[in-house]
């Protein structure tokens, strides 16, 4: 469902992607564990076509996404959805509007009681009521945000949602809210995902498959068993500082 | 590369991007879907929005300027020339420039500001993500929307810096209402006007272009926000001064 092979990104001195290669089979979540500035964001906006390689190729579905331009992207971005780390929600829109906007886009005759509908559906998956439609970003906390922003994501039925960081800077209750939706939204509509992360409890948490990014490679792949196995320096220190808690 | 060629070809490198930023809105403009929606909601902040301060300018340069020129031109006995001699200004000269000013300060910093925080919280990413171009959905309409307005605005310039030099040329200065008129009928003509609203279309366009790449292109945080609206704001105060000198040289002919 998604595949990257061997990527090479530079910027400038900077390489920053050194021949990743991996595969996210259909209905999977794959976790891309990595500390900050391992390149896991340049990664992900690869997948998307926000980024193009240097080398190497990225497909997600029948598109091969790194080589695409213009209006077949465009095309192309409409089977997936993003939910960046921020939220990105935009602020001078509603939640309402906000959920909305991928469906106005996509058809702009579509009937207003009709995207009501759907974004109410999508918003009850990520378990928010319709009591949030009218709100601005500005009100709803970090985590509804998050939840708003999966919903968005989900709004035009993609096979595949990529997350940027889903759990950065949330508390402990709120992570594990974010979990379970990432959980029920593969669970409930089967969705493909893929999670960059750097939060190692919630990687093993959601994971089907992982790998651990380090230094523009990576220094580990497969299931969190096979991951947690490994004998790489890296990965058993990246690791260590959450299973040593335990 | 010596420090100062460095900057030089930095900020070369920036325009040659904001140019081609340029092309690509263009290109984005005259693609369908079109959404006359958002145009009209950037007219209403652009346009109407900006009404009251550039009326305030347009009343006192015009009643200033009534001031000044009656002092001058009393002296030669010529105070009926007030009225020509202050509309020739306003249409051709002051009404473009300082609207334009007006709404840089007002609109583009504001664009600046609106399109570089979007920036720089992934919202651009975020649109674009969804298949959506942001140069479509949120350049192409300011760019529209500011090339329209500012040619209307300036015409309330010129109107309000009329009527403003009109009340302090005949009930302040005691001009003869008659020769007010007169002289102001026989010394502008309709291609001065023109050549103002010419000038405010430019304008337009490059407070538009300018404010939209500072935001679109801004980086680091609340601080490349800052800065980047710091530098829509100067840039576009002196391109509207270099666009005025040149779009004159030219319709002068050079003839001065």
């Amino acid at each position: 469902m998604i595949e990257a092979i061997d990527l090479w990104k530079s910027f400038g001195d900077n390489h920053v992607l050194r021949g990743v290669s991996l595969r996210v089979a259909p209905g999977t979540t794959y976790v891309v564990l990595g500390g900050s500035g391992s390149g896991k964001t340049v990664l992900l906006k690869h997948v998307i076509g926000l980024l193009k390689p240097d080398r190497g190729s990225v497909r997600v579905g029948d598109a091969e996404i790194s080589a695409l331009e213009g209006r077949a992207l465009t095309e192309a971005r409409r089977s997936f959805g993003m939910v960046f780390q921020g939220a990105a929600l935009f602020d001078s829109m509603t939640v309402l509007e906000n959920v909305a906007f991928p469906l106005r886009e996509k058809r702009r005759d579509v009937r207003l009681d009709e995207v009501r509908r759907r974004v109410v559906e999508k918003l009850a998956v990520v378990d928010l009521g319709e009591e949030v439609l009218d709100r601005y970003p500005a009100e709803l906390s970090g985590g509804m945000r998050k939840r708003v922003a999966l919903a968005r994501a989900l709004v035009s039925d993609p096979r595949v949602v990529l997350y940027d960081e889903p759990t950065t800077g949330l508390d402990p209750l709120t992570t594990d809210s974010v979990d379970q939706m990432i959980m029920a939204a593969k669970q409930r509509l089967g969705i493909t995902s893929m999670v960059i992360s750097h939060d190692v409890a919630s990687a093993f948490k959601v994971a089907d498959r992982l790998a651990v990014l380090y230094d523009g490679r990576l220094a580990a792949e497969g299931t969190p068993a096979q991951v947690r196995a490994s004998t790489d320096p890296f990965v058993q220190r990246f690791l260590s500082t959450w299973f040593a808690k335990q | 590369m010596m420090p100062g060629m460095r900057r030089l070809a930095a900020i070369l490198e920036d325009f040659g991007r904001m140019i081609f930023f340029g092309f690509e809105a263009f290109a984005w403009a005259v693609r369908p879907p079109f959404r006359p929606e958002l145009v009209l909601a950037q007219m209403a902040f652009i346009g109407a929005g900006s009404v009251f301060i550039v009326g305030v300018t347009g009343i006192f340069t015009g009643m200033v300027l009534a001031l000044q020129m009656n002092y001058a031109l009393r002296q030669f006995a010529a105070e009926g020339y007030v009225g020509g001699s202050v509309a020739f200004s306003l249409a051709r000269e002051l009404a473009p420039v300082l609207t334009a000013l007006m709404v840089t300060g007002r609109a583009g910093s504001a664009i600046a500001t609106e399109l570089g925080t979007m920036r720089v919280t992934e919202q651009l990413d975020a649109m674009e993500s969804m298949a959506v171009s942001p140069i479509q959905y949120l350049v192409v309409p300011r760019i529209v929307a500011a090339v329209t307005m500012v040619p209307l605005l300036t015409m309330v310039f010129d109107t309000l810096g009329y009527l403003g030099a009109w009340v302090m040329g005949i009930f302040v200065a005691g001009i003869p209402e008659g020769p007010f008129l007169e002289h102001t009928r026989g010394f502008l003509d309709p291609g001065d006007l023109l050549h103002g609203l010419l000038k405010a279309l430019l304008f337009g366009g490059v407070i538009a272009l300018i404010s939209t790449w500072r935001g679109y292109a801004a980086s680091g945080g609340a601080r490349g926000v800052g800065e980047g609206t710091t530098r829509a704001v100067v840039t576009s105060s002196i391109a509207i001064l270099v666009t005025d000198y040149a779009v004159t040289l030219v319709a002068l002919g050079g003839r001065g």
